[in-house]
């Protein structure tokens, strides 16, 4: 499975603004390389990342091929109750990749 | 266009060359006229107020393969009032789309960090759109050392 690194606090005092940040390692080919015979290289990327917060989706990106290899994303969410920040790709072949960590909020 | 905003991209441009830069020879790159109307097309035509939404990219990009990116929406994200999704553009690159973020009001500051790759130097554009159903939008400049001629 893809390498997955994910930060985020263990612990956060309710209504704290806590910043997420979450990395995944994939190519992301864009599908405009062409490669030795100067065949087209199919586009093979992740398109969708998803934060699952206690079962609620509180941030989403959709990535089209302009996103880096290895996309990063960083975002905020504010602490609510506590529980589990799910951290979830999806590539354009429907396969997911995920990381889930718990949230303890005071 | 404005005269003086022609000639702020001929003298970019014209930097670019005179250093060196060249655009991908082989990729056929998009342009600002083509993201206006990709822009109007995504949002029916609605009026996109220039404004609350800032992008934040290095002038000058060493390598247009990661170029680190911020989009940030002047909101207070309540229940009532919050930003419900940016859609980002790249004038030239070969697709202008570069990604579309969704938040909630549990977002709490309508910020997102990316690294994005950009085959030209170029402008960065983003729209946000409010519960409300309003659309503003904010542009960042940027010239890129090294293109990413794969994007």
């Amino acid at each position: 499975m893809a390498t997955v690194r994910v930060s985020a606090p263990d612990t956060a005092t309710e209504g704290e603004v806590i910043e997420l940040k979450a990395m995944i390692q994939h190519e992301m080919e864009s599908g405009f390389r062409r490669g030795q015979m100067g065949e087209q290289i199919p586009r093979d990327i992740l398109k969708q990342f998803e934060c699952v917060y206690n079962d609620e989706v509180v941030f989403s990106a959709e990535f089209f091929p302009a996103i880096a290899a290895n996309p990063f994303l960083s975002f905020h969410i504010r602490a609510g109750r506590s529980g589990t920040l799910l951290f979830r790709w999806t590539d354009q072949q429907g396969e997911t990749f995920s990381e889930q960590v718990s949230l303890e909020v005071q | 266009m404005s005269r003086s905003t022609l000639n702020r991209r001929e003298l970019l441009k014209g930097g670019a060359l005179a250093l060196g830069f060249v655009a991908c020879p082989s990729l056929t790159l998009a342009s600002p006229d083509e993201v206006q109307a990709l822009m109007g097309e995504l949002y029916s035509g609605r009026h996109i107020e220039p404004g609350k939404v800032t992008v934040k990219i290095p002038p000058i990009s060493e390598n247009g393969f990661s170029v680190p990116m911020e989009v940030d929406v002047d909101s207070p994200m309540t229940a009532g009032d919050h930003v419900k999704g940016i859609n980002v553009f790249a004038e030239k690159n070969p697709l202008p789309n570069v990604a579309r973020f969704t938040f909630s009001p549990a977002s709490a500051i309508a910020r997102v960090e990316t690294r994005i790759r950009l085959a030209d130097s170029q402008r960065i554009v983003a729209v946000a759109e409010m519960n409300d159903g309003s659309l503003w939008s904010g542009y960042a400049f940027t010239i890129v050392t090294l293109a990413a001629c794969v994007v």
